[in-house]
């Protein structure tokens, strides 16, 4: 599990630098201030792109069991996600991939009768720990859900809204520029940031929920099927996009496209139904983590090169 | 379907023309129910023209000879033929306004408990009914409840309560009565948040989740969710809701009657007993004659106009707020 990267990036970069003024500064409230180097004149392109293997990971998953209720739905995850990487988590429908995403920012505890075990530790602290509040720990790790849902307001106060509700004292036309920009949105949307969020294509929709996101400055944004609901071109946006942020931003996507996971990932983490026999129970496991040119080419388990290979799933 | 249709045209091909027609009433069940539908519509039209005409009609002589005196007037005297409605009109309000600053925050409250908390479904069940049920209590219950129980249990305390530490203000003034504006504007939030409460639920329940995700994915809390998604999703059907329920409060009759103390005046405390529109018709009609009933009549035309003008607010009120 702990092969080191060969040249991923190999597969896939459109979009190496064009827009790298952007880092901004991050101006309000982090209660765990993450160790995220902002984008600085003089540091190497190269070595921030790739994210040097050396850095501590984002994440570390350790031992992480989800219920629901009594059902196990999913057992014993350990893995670590890398700082400026694309992670993808693919798999078979129902193995597990949402609940595992949720577990990166505690949006499970909103299901009633989840519940987590294990620790899963955000830059060395373990967001399940007693004390930490799900609230704190969400400001730091944004979202994008599968169906694009952005709120039924403006363009603008769509992007502003996470910032309002933190608290956020700057300027706020500025902040959200600034995000449009960073979500590859402004230009279409700049002369008409008071029309209805809901008035957008849903490709559109989609990269405005990525800009909400980014407006609360977070350092990992999670993305549960992001382009599942959109059309051929408005994935190969995101996509592009994604090449983008990862300079800025750990990014974590749930995927069931397997060709989507080879070309944008630069690690790859294959998820699988397990069966109890006896009572038909199934939960999810890990079956393999590691990058991702090697889980498509070399992959080590049986199941991981059935379900590439399109045995199965 | 296809194969079924084949055989007929095959076999039967002498019927060109009825081959492709229903047979028997069934063929005239859909002209026949447009007709019964558009009857009815205007029957309904017919009927509240009539009322509109009629009741007008009545309380037309006393219009004339008030004039702007019966909505100014503060002196309430049939028997020397004086007839100023004003301390109806303000009654009505005042209860009406006293109920929904009570009624609104605890049905939100109540909606948002049952909708937006995660209260164990056990327990959710029976208060949805148990607030569902309230909504159909009739009205005279209501108004015993409150004088034989309310009244003394809590109403005469509450207000002796109100104007002991803030009877400096004018609107607490004594002497403190439970029969009284503040009274009848109680029983009349108990009546109306059962209401209010599950409108609202209804509207809360229309959010979608997708969106509660999404503010909770930014770091709301959950008050901010509700007040950025929900609150703001619902915002015009709380306000139908708000309107429904002082709809209600405007038209009730009896409750009110048996509490707010029956006594003709404006008077500026609200710990102490006035009077309201629907109150005084069903007090007065039985013994009134002459001009008395047409006064009576008058009012049960301005209450009605309120009535009118209350929901044509509310209808222009939702319709903006429904299109920002
Ligand atoms: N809200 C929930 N309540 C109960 N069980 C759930 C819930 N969400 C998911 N599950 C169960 O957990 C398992 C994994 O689901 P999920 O994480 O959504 O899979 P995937 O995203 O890979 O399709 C499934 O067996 C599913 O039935
Ligand atoms: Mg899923």
């Amino acid at each position: 599990m702990k092969e080191q990267a060969p040249d991923t990036q190999a597969m896939n970069s459109p979009v190496a630098s064009s827009e790298a003024t952007s880092g901004g500064t991050r101006v309000y409230a982090q209660e765990v201030a993450p160790p995220v180097t902002l984008s600085v004149a003089g540091v190497s392109e190269e070595g921030r792109a790739t994210g040097s293997p050396a850095e501590p990971p984002v994440f570390s998953v350790r031992n992480l069991s989800v219920y629901y209720g009594k059902n196990l739905a999913l057992k014993d995850v350990n893995m670590d996600i890398r700082p400026r990487r694309i992670t993808a988590i693919i798999g078979p429908s129902g193995c597990g991939k949402s609940t595992l995403i949720r577990c990166f920012n505690r949006m499970n505890e909103l299901i009633p009768g989840a519940r987590v075990e294990g620790e899963v530790l955000y830059h060395g602290e373990n967001i399940y720990a007693p004390g930490v509040d799900p609230v704190v720990v969400r400001r730091h790790i944004g979202m994008v859900f599968q169906r694009p849902n952005p709120f039924p307001k403006s363009i603008y106060e769509n992007v502003a809204f996470g910032a309002r509700i933190n608290g956020y004292k700057g300027d706020m036309d500025e902040l959200v520029e600034r995000s449009l920009r960073r979500a590859a949105l402004w230009d279409e949307v700049k002369n008409q940031l008071k029309k209805s969020a809901l008035d957008l294509s849903g490709g559109q929709q989609q990269r405005l929920c990525i800009a909400r996101a980014i407006a609360v400055e977070p350092d990992v944004i999670l993305m549960d099927e992001p382009a599942s609901a959109l059309d051929p071109i408005a994935t190969t946006r995101i996509e592009d996009l994604m090449q983008e942020l990862k300079q800025d931003y750990s990014i974590v996507i749930v995927t069931h496209n397997m060709q989507q996971a080879a070309r944008v990932s630069d690690e790859t983490a294959f998820l699988y139904t397990e069966v109890d026999e006896a009572t038909s129970a199934r939960w999810g496991i890990l079956v393999e983590f590691g990058p991702t040119s090697r889980i498509f080419t070399k992959p080590l388990d049986k199941r991981t090169e059935d379900y590439v290979s399109g045995r199965f799933g | 379907m296809s194969s079924v249709s084949g055989e007929v045209a095959a076999g039967a091909s002498a019927g060109t023309g009825r081959k492709w027609q229903r047979r028997g009433l069934s063929r005239r069940a859909d002209p026949l129910f447009l007709l019964l539908a558009a009857l009815s519509g205007v029957l309904i039209l017919l009927v509240l023209a009539y009322m509109v005409i009629s009741t007008t009609g009545t309380a037309l002589p006393v219009f004339t000879k008030e004039g702007i005196t019966f909505l100014t007037g503060k002196e309430w005297s049939p028997s020397a033929g004086k007839f100023g409605a004003l301390p109806f009109i303000y009654g009505t309000v005042v209860t009406s306004v006293i109920a929904l600053v009570i009624a609104v925050p605890l049905s939100l409250a109540v909606a948002l408990f049952l909708t937006e908390y995660p209260v164990p479904r056990r327990l959710r069940g029976p208060i949805t009914y148990a607030v569902d049920l309230l909504a159909a209590v009739p009205s005279v219950i209501y108004g015993l409840w409150g004088v034989f129980v309310l009244l003394p249990l809590f109403l005469q305390p509450a207000a002796d309560f109100l104007n002991k530490y803030l009877g400096f203000i004018p609107i607490f003034a004594g002497p403190p009565s439970g029969l009284s504006y503040f009274g009848a504007g109680v029983i009349l939030a108990i009546m109306v948040t059962p209401i209010i409460s599950s409108m609202c639920r209804e509207v809360f329940a229309t959010v979608p989740d997708s969106d509660r995700q999404a503010a909770y994915a930014l770091g709301a809390t959950r008050w901010e969710m509700i007040r950025e998604v929900v609150f703001s999703h619902s915002r015009s059907g709380i306000i139908g809701a708000v309107m429904l329920g002082l709809g209600r409060a405007l038209g009730e009759t009896i409750a009110v009657a048996l509490l707010i103390g029956s006594r003709p005046v404006v008077d500026a405390s609200v710990l102490r007993p006035g009077y309201s529109m629907a109150a005084v018709i069903a007090n007065q009609f039985q013994e009134a004659t002459g001009d008395h009933i047409r006064a009576l009549v008058a009012i049960g035309v301005v209450l009605f106009a309120i009535t009118i003008v209350i929901n044509m607010a509310a209808r222009a009120m939702v319709w903006r707020f429904s299109r920002l």
